[in-house]
């Protein structure tokens, strides 16, 4: 059914860590390697070897610069996928019931034997967490590796999604964002975790981590600096004498 | 917003029918046999013929169905429940004219109103997305009621109030063009808020996620063609209100030439109507073009 659940029992969901992200998109990979050999129709890629390639994908990693008013520009690595939202305008739109979101752990997954990809879910998302797969004609999303986080088949390491098992830099973070006292929460608690478009109403689970800020550098670097400092402000002996002489040749730039 | 030929037709051409069968539905004109056949044959053609392209963009058509299921909660399940329900209402009622010479007045109404409901249904699929701040606006659900209206009113021949639902329909579409326009800066929503990032300092895309395209760029980012705009839309009001009005209002001698201008009033009427409901669509920005540093 596509009304929305009052409450989740838990809040399943991902702590991104933008001060932690390195940007190699392994995420992006792994996610899309796990996800099209295991839940539901595979992620499919039209063209491509050809000139104009393009696949679905349920987590893409963007890059952007931000120049604050004073002080250098800053590369931040923005890996996006579904937020979970609680109140997640994708199920309630859809006109078929495929678009649920699970009371037990709040995770938002579509039944693609009911999807008629109308690809109003999608129009809906805000993120761009949606992405409709042109050969099976259904919505793909991510669905938190519901398939690996209970999966006793599995060693009990890798009952996590694969991008938080894949990423290298420890810039992803799984758990349940519901329990104050989870790891999760209380990285979100103490890094100051953030919403994304707050002002859609979506109420996300996932979190982002802000980067921290950049270490600022004093005008003495250290207690040595002043000895290193150079000796004489102006030139002098042959030096003195070359400058000079150069000043005196006609071209210069000044 | 990607303007899909399968979406403007349906809007278009079931807006228009469904305007049609509620002045029918009203007994305006109280038409019977032959003549009656004539219109609901044109109002079941727009009103089915809409419908059916809709159903071109889906990914699995044969599943359709399920579409009636989710009226509680979903807007385009209200428009599939009120869209049959009043293509059932209005057949019956049409049967009672077209065969049994009779005028079924409360059935005609519980009609008319179910056709309204259906565009009113279709307007809120896209009035409810706050995510493309140009159709989250009260106007949007006043854009395709008043057009149908008019629409229906022309087609149904009713001069009495075709001139003044054509002025209405005009000066809604001006008001929506001059409010949406500053839809997406009123809406708060730029890379900043997108990111979390933007009281950090100026925000820019600086590298994509990949180098070729993907469904959500085809899908949310179209911006071939907005160059066109404003000339598109003096095509969209001078084709689809002024010139129906000026062809509606000239007095002229003789029944075959009032047809033959009121057939020209319907048809410069729904050009101009198509065209603005491109614009809708492709003038339309989606915030998740904002994180590809587009709009």
């Amino acid at each position: 059914m596509t009304q929305l659940p009052n409450s989740t029992d838990r809040k399943m969901g991902l702590v991104i860590d933008l001060d932690t992200c390195v940007g190699c998109h392994a995420c992006v990979i792994s996610c899309k390697g796990w996800n099209t050999e295991n839940y539901g129709a595979p992620l499919s890629d039209q063209n491509p070897y050809g000139g104009d390639p393009s696949g679905t994908f349920l987590n893409r990693v963007h890059s952007y610069e931000v120049q604050p008013e004073q002080g250098h520009a800053q590369l931040i690595h923005f890996p996006k996928s579904c937020l979970h939202c609680e109140d997640a305008p994708c199920v309630t739109v859809c006109p078929t019931g495929a678009s649920y979101k699970r009371v037990e752990d709040g995770i938002v997954l579509v039944n693609e034997d009911h999807c008629i990809g109308c690809g109003l879910c999608a129009w809906s998302c805000p993120y761009g967490a949606r992405e409709l797969d042109l050969a099976e004609g259904v919505m793909k999303k991510c669905t938190l590796c519901v398939d690996r986080i209970y999966n006793e088949n599995l060693p009990e390491v890798d009952r996590i999604p694969s991008c938080v098992r894949t990423c290298p830099a420890g810039a992803r973070h799984f758990g349940d964002l519901g329990d104050p006292d989870s790891d999760v929460s209380k990285l979100v608690a103490e890094r100051g975790g953030m919403d994304l478009m707050p002002e859609m109403g979506t109420k996300p689970v996932n979190k982002y981590l802000p980067p921290r800020p950049k270490d600022t550098i004093e005008e003495e670097i250290d207690i040595l600096a002043p000895l290193l400092a150079p000796v004489a402000e102006e030139p002098q002996g042959f030096m003195g004498w070359l400058d000079k002489a150069l000043d005196k040749l006609p071209g210069g730039a000044n | 917003m990607h303007p899909a030929p399968s979406v403007i037709i349906f809007t278009t051409l079931s807006g228009l029918g469904f305007g049609l069968l509620f002045f029918l539905g009203l007994g305006q004109p109280a038409v019977t046999g032959t003549v009656a056949f004539v219109f609901y044959v044109i109002a079941f053609g727009l009103a089915c013929g809409g419908l059916l392209a809709s159903t071109f963009h889906l990914g699995h058509p044969e599943r359709a169905w399920r579409a009636f299921t989710q009226w509680k909660t979903s807007w385009l399940s209200r428009e599939g429940v009120c869209a049959v329900g009043a293509l059932i209402v209005m057949g019956l009622y049409a049967i009672g004219a077209m065969f049994l010479d009779s005028q079924w007045t409360l059935l005609g109404w519980i009609g008319a109103a179910l056709s309204l409901a259906t565009v009113f249904t279709t307007s809120m699929i896209y009035t409810q997305l706050k995510t493309i701040p140009r159709w989250n606006m009260e106007l949007t659900p006043a854009v395709f009621l008043s057009f149908s209206l008019a629409g229906g009113a022309l087609l149904a021949g009713a001069e009495a109030v075709a001139p003044w639902l054509l002025a209405i329909a005009g000066a809604v579409q001006l008001a929506y063009w001059a409010k949406g326009d500053k839809a997406l800066e009123a809406s708060g929503t730029n890379l900043g808020t997108a990111t979390g990032l933007g009281d950090r300092g100026a925000v820019r895309a600086f590298e994509p996620p990949h180098t070729g395209s993907n469904y959500l760029l085809r899908e949310f980012v179209h911006v071939v063609g907005r160059k066109h705009a404003q000339k598109l839309r003096m095509i969209a009001f001078v084709l689809g209100f002024a010139l129906p009005l000026l062809l509606i209002l000239t007095p002229v001698q003789g029944v075959v030439i009032k047809h033959l201008f009121a057939a020209l009033a319907v048809i410069s009427h729904l050009a101009g109507v198509a065209t603005s409901r491109w614009l809708f669509f492709a003038q339309a920005e989606h915030v998740v073009g904002l994180y590809y540093g587009k709009r």
